[in-house]
């Protein structure tokens, strides 16, 4: 996706470079919320995660994705074993039965406690209407199946650069207010 | 001398499923997620598959003995099989599904069932020539060629 390339290419090699040695500890510690109904993608997506140094929980439905976030509405008597399962970054499949990853993004984005979690789409069908509104309702970003394992290092990379950008932005602001030219 | 042979031959029957388009790029993709410790990783992805596809073949056969096929759901059974079918790099099979979902879009049952058939065919000829590398593949992981590094994903 040239939306995500122009992102990535922003953060050159020296930037990811410092980042890495930084995070060089927590690596290990993205945790990734896999949502896809079919068994051979979660299999698949599941290990691409994994050999890309993420945690993985994955689930067969947006409804089972809710329930793990705890967006279900249930009650729960001690909701406190959850925040030890915090996630990271959810990763959704678009055509699901009853509930698609568009329907789970929208509920991501509407929850006060969830919505800063990137959330990413993954579809068979590359229709650029389809990838306008995910990426509208707040989508980080659009992966035409079949995933791959560069699509996956692109996200990666993301959520490694993703601390230091927003650093970098307030830093910047900052600079762009000295050299605002109308 | 002999193992390297071994080697060399089933290296080219790896390559002619790709050159005779059973295969696409996306299987080398599986390849490059097996390392030494998850050394069968693409033969589980594509067991998983079969098993799992199955199901599939059988609800569509079912609709397909209807008399007013229900072209939706057809077409629904079809777009699964057909993304699994593309994670595991099943290039035939998959051009087979595209077809049949044209036909779905089109309303034409003789064409779903014409082309049900022949991805049956497709279907089942890469399951017997992907069983068989495997098999042929599992002596070559027990024997390693001499010398050769094995490309693994750290």
């Amino acid at each position: 996706m040239s939306r995500n390339s122009v992102a990535s290419m922003r953060w050159r090699s020296e930037m990811i470079d410092d980042m890495i040695l930084s995070l060089s500890g927590d690596q290990d510690d993205v945790h990734v919320l896999a949502v896809d109904d079919s068994l051979v993608d979660r299999k698949v997506i599941e290990r691409l995660l994994k050999i890309s140094s993420c945690k993985v929980t994955a689930v067969d439905s947006g409804i089972r994705a809710l329930e793990f976030l705890g967006l279900d509405g249930e009650k729960r008597t001690s909701g406190d074993g959850l925040d030890s399962l915090k996630v990271d970054l959810i990763i959704t499949d678009y055509c699901m039965p009853e509930m698609t990853g568009y329907e789970l993004l929208k509920k991501i984005k509407q929850s006060s406690t969830f919505r800063e979690i990137p959330v990413v789409i993954m579809s068979s069908e590359n229709i650029m209407a389809r990838i306008d509104r995910c990426l509208e309702e707040g989508a980080e970003d659009f992966i035409v199946k079949p995933v791959k394992l560069s699509d996956v290092k692109r996200i990666r990379d993301y959520m490694a650069t993703r601390d230091i950008r927003a650093r970098k932005d307030e830093e910047g602001s900052n600079f762009n207010k000295r050299e605002v030219t109308p | 001398m002999e193992r390297n042979h071994f080697h060399r031959q089933l290296a080219l029957t790896r390559q002619s499923l790709f050159d005779q388009g059973f295969l696409d790029e996306q299987f080398i993709q599986l390849e490059e997620l097996q390392d030494d410790a998850n050394p069968n990783f693409v033969e589980e992805v594509v067991t998983l598959y079969y098993r799992d596809s199955a199901r599939l073949i059988h609800n569509i056969e079912q609709e397909l003995e209807k008399s007013n096929l229900d072209f939706n759901k057809l077409d629904s059974y079809m777009h699964q099989f057909k993304g699994s079918s593309s994670s595991i790099g099943a290039k035939k099979v998959k051009a087979e599904c595209s077809l049949f979902r044209e036909y779905c879009r089109t309303g034409n049952g003789e064409g779903c069932m014409r082309s049900f058939q022949q991805l049956k065919k497709e279907y089942s000829t890469l399951k017997k020539k992907l069983e068989a590398y495997f098999q042929v593949e599992q002596v070559g992981q027990v024997h390693p060629p001499h010398s050769k590094l094995k490309s693994f994903v750290v």
